[in-house]
């Protein structure tokens, strides 16, 4: 038998017997596909950053017909749950226990000061805890206040000077789910990735069977193609589950083509796998290498992706960090393929960039696997 | 029995400091990822890159411009001279934002007519763009507010003066950090417990340990010793970082920090202990502490509010103790809560921390295979 005809029958053999081992833990088959089910149903439905439902408390200590104008804009709102309050004190109070997270409050004289003409302010008091919800409660009631003006000038004061006109490209409709299912699916596959190699080799070296490959005439580069083929194939399935629930179940449309989708998939995929196994031959022993892992993967591609946080908006120290995160090239070429279309300008960097990655771990791998031989 | 325990809680403490690269792991990297994370989680955004495109030769839209390349949020990248222009640069993602001015925008404005401005923006990441939406709508604001008052129209009828409790900066970072002193709390303990029986039994020390004079309580409480211990001395440092480093001001008394840090603890060590005495191997330990970890991270209110989840997702926060000890850090932290804290959130995390102390150890004896 010629020697490459013996390295496919190598392979195959070493192969076969990670399929064996995936079969009889089923924790492998778990990672790969109860995983992305799991987590993807309880995110794409769990995360959202479309404020609705705001508690908002209404003080106001006349009842005239101008606060009922003024307020018909808020109880007409769907953004809105409103509360009404008689005395700012309660109001006061229900805010700081969290049972509303802002208030409006129209002072006794609100009417009396318009028939005037004297300005009369109104005040709106929000929750700044979370700032992001606060700002978005903010925005909502300054529209209620602009609109309410526009009715009160009618055409008789001068117009606005500037109006803006806001086109959102890529997602009109600003459905906060259209960005964060693709983000959430580099999250999962990250995890699935890693998890699925992180322990395996970490695992032959703890029960001493890495010393019993070491003297079959398998070479270290078999070894590792041996380890990465069976979990590829068990991450590209989990890929393919979470790609049609993005589509299927939350309906995120899928502007550019397929094959981009499964190509940079793939090179994703490899990167991830590699990296778990670059962590299990580090760390050498399983107890180790699931620290690493867990502290290495989650937290990073949830933080540091640019998944929920805007990239450009970091310190440059951290922005520069997050090129070390393969994920971040990930979420931007999905969020692209997803809502974009094939926009070879995105696609192209980043996905040489994970190519780049990917090869960087592959040879790490070769080069610590063959010092431990040695 | 003390005695007992504390041999117990030495020897898991020596496994798990003696290996170099896990007591690298416990120790320096909760320090490492509050410092990286601290300023990467914001949703605050600075020099956001946007294109100018001025059809307008007129002053008035030159001022608009100005108002917006003098602000420290918007970063001036591009200038559009075509239409065609537009759609390449957006889709390459090298600005986030297009402002167009229309060809007539200053002299319809000389002629007291409204004008309008068209922002463009990339909304792949919708919360991204919506907030460089509302900073725009500020400027455009800002500018309408001048212009009114230097030609004599005044100023509007009523005006809306908005205050911030607690955060009157309404600054991202301060509801960032405390929470994320949550998050490392909970993945350094997940790591300390999470594999710790598993481990064990894989080597087979655990049956070992059952035939002991140890009982299966000295046993738990051996075990998750070393959780508490590791949490704590983690809480604190990160704690003082958050205050001393990212000056996020502490209005409550440390006392109420450190009765919910324990409480929490307890819970987590628990939930930590529970999955690793479940798992036969160490594989399927770290299965389990991602099953446990990542739902708990995402559905905390760390990020995303839980207000805007539908109700069954909602229901299903309550059994996770992170949702209870975000509210407690927070309100600590930033509305200076005290025990009003203690019926709504701190009882929730005993029961969680008792029930699954309990189960962990009751799969101690129960399990044996």
């Amino acid at each position: 038998m010629s020697r490459r005809g013996g390295g496919a029958m190598r392979l195959r053999g070493l192969i076969r017997k990670e399929f064996l081992q995936i079969v009889r833990d089923p924790s492998a088959v778990a990672i790969a596909f109860l995983m992305p089910v799991v987590l993807l149903i309880l995110f794409g439905y769990g995360v959202s950053l479309d404020a609705e439902d705001i508690q908002l408390g209404i003080v106001t200590e006349d009842r005239s017909a101008q606060t009922a104008a003024f307020t018909a804009g808020f109880t007409g709102s769907r953004y809105f749950h409103v509360h009404r309050y008689e005395h700012a004190g309660t109001a006061q109070r229900d805010l700081a226990r969290g049972a509303i997270d802002g208030l409006v409050h129209l002072r006794g004289d609100f009417a009396a000061g318009l028939a005037d003409r004297r300005p009369a302010p109104i005040q709106l008091i929000v929750n700044g805890v979370d700032a992001n919800t606060a700002r978005i409660i903010q925005g909502y009631v300054q529209g209620v206040w602009s609109g309410w003006l526009a009715e009160r000038a009618g055409a008789a004061e001068a117009p606005t000077p500037v109006t803006l006109e806001q086109r959102v490209w890529f997602n009109p409709e600003v459905r906060s789910r259209n960005y964060l299912v693709p983000g959430l699916i580099v999250v999962i596959m990250t995890l699935i990735g890693t998890l699925l190699t992180a322990m395996i080799m970490a695992r032959e070296w703890e029960r001493g069977t890495m010393e019993a490959l070491l003297v079959t005439p398998v070479s270290m580069a078999e070894i590792i193609a041996g380890k990465l083929l069976p979990y590829f194939l068990l991450g590209a399935g989990g890929m393919a589950l979470s790609t049609l629930m993005a589509l299927l179940l939350f309906e995120v449309p899928l502007r550019g083509s397929l094959v981009v989708l499964a190509g940079a998939a793939a090179l994703f995929l490899v990167v991830a796998l590699a990296m778990g196994l670059l962590i299990s031959i580090i760390a050498k022993n399983q107890f180790v290498a699931g620290q690493a892992a867990i502290v290495a993967t989650f937290l990073p591609a949830f933080m540091l992706s640019g998944f929920i946080f805007d990239l450009n908006s970091m310190p440059w120290p951290i922005e520069g960090l997050t090129f070390l995160i393969a994920a971040r090239y990930f979420v931007a070429i999905l969020q692209t393929v997803f809502l974009a279309g094939d926009v070879w300008a995105v696609i192209a960097p980043n996905a040489l960039a994970l190519a780049a990655m990917g090869l960087v771990f592959l040879i790490l791998i070769r080069r610590r696997a063959h010092k431990r031989l040695e | 029995m003390w005695r007992r325990i504390l041999t117990l809680f030495a020897k898991e403490l020596l496994t798990l400091l003696k290996d170099p690269k896990s007591r690298f792991v416990i120790v320096a990297t909760p320090v490492i990822q509050l410092a990286i994370f601290g300023y990467a989680a914001s949703f605050d955004l600075t020099s956001v890159p946007f294109a100018v495109y001025n059809e307008d030769r007129g002053e008035a839209g030159r001022e608009l411009v100005a108002r917006f390349e003098g602000s420290p949020r918007f970063e001036r990248t591009h200038t559009i001279r075509h239409t065609d222009e537009i759609a390449p640069l957006v889709e390459a993602g090298e600005v986030l934002l297009v402002l167009r001015l229309p060809p007539d925008f200053s002299s319809d404005l000389a002629r007291g007519e409204t004008a309008p401005v068209q922002a463009i923006l990339d909304g792949r990441n919708s919360n991204t763009a919506l907030i460089a939406l509302n900073y725009v709508r500020d400027i455009v604001n800002a500018f309408n507010a001048q212009r009114l008052e230097r030609h004599g129209t005044g100023p509007p009828p009523a005006e809306l003066v908005t205050r911030a409790w607690f955060n009157p900066n309404l600054e991202s970072r301060w509801f960032f950090v405390p929470g994320i002193i949550g998050l490392l709390i909970t993945v350094t303990t997940i790591l300390v417990t999470a594999l710790s029986v598993a481990r064990e039994r894989e080597e087979g020390t655990f049956d070992q340990l059952l035939v002991t004079p140890l009982r299966p309580v000295e046993i738990l409480i051996g075990k998750a010793l070393p959780g508490f211990l590791v949490g704590l001395l983690a809480a604190t440092v990160i704690a003082a970082i958050a205050v001393l480093w990212f000056q996020v001001p502490l209005q409550g008394s440390l006392a109420t920090l450190y009765a919910g840090t324990l409480l929490y603890l307890l819970s987590t060590v628990g939930v930590g202990l529970m999955i690793s005495s479940l798992a036969v191997t160490q594989q399927q330990g770290l299965l389990g502490a991602f099953l446990f970890l990542v739902p708990s991270v995402i559905l905390s209110g760390f990020a995303t509010p839980i207000a805007n989840m539908p109700g069954w997702v909602q229901a299903i926060t309550y059994l996770n103790p992170l949702r209870y000890f975000m509210v407690v850090v927070r309100g600590v932290f930033l509305e200076g809560r005290g025990l009003d804290l203690v019926l709504t959130q701190f009882l929730p995390m005993a029961a969680i921390g008792l029930l699954s102390l309990s189960v962990a150890g009751w799969l101690f004896r129960r399990r044996m295979y």
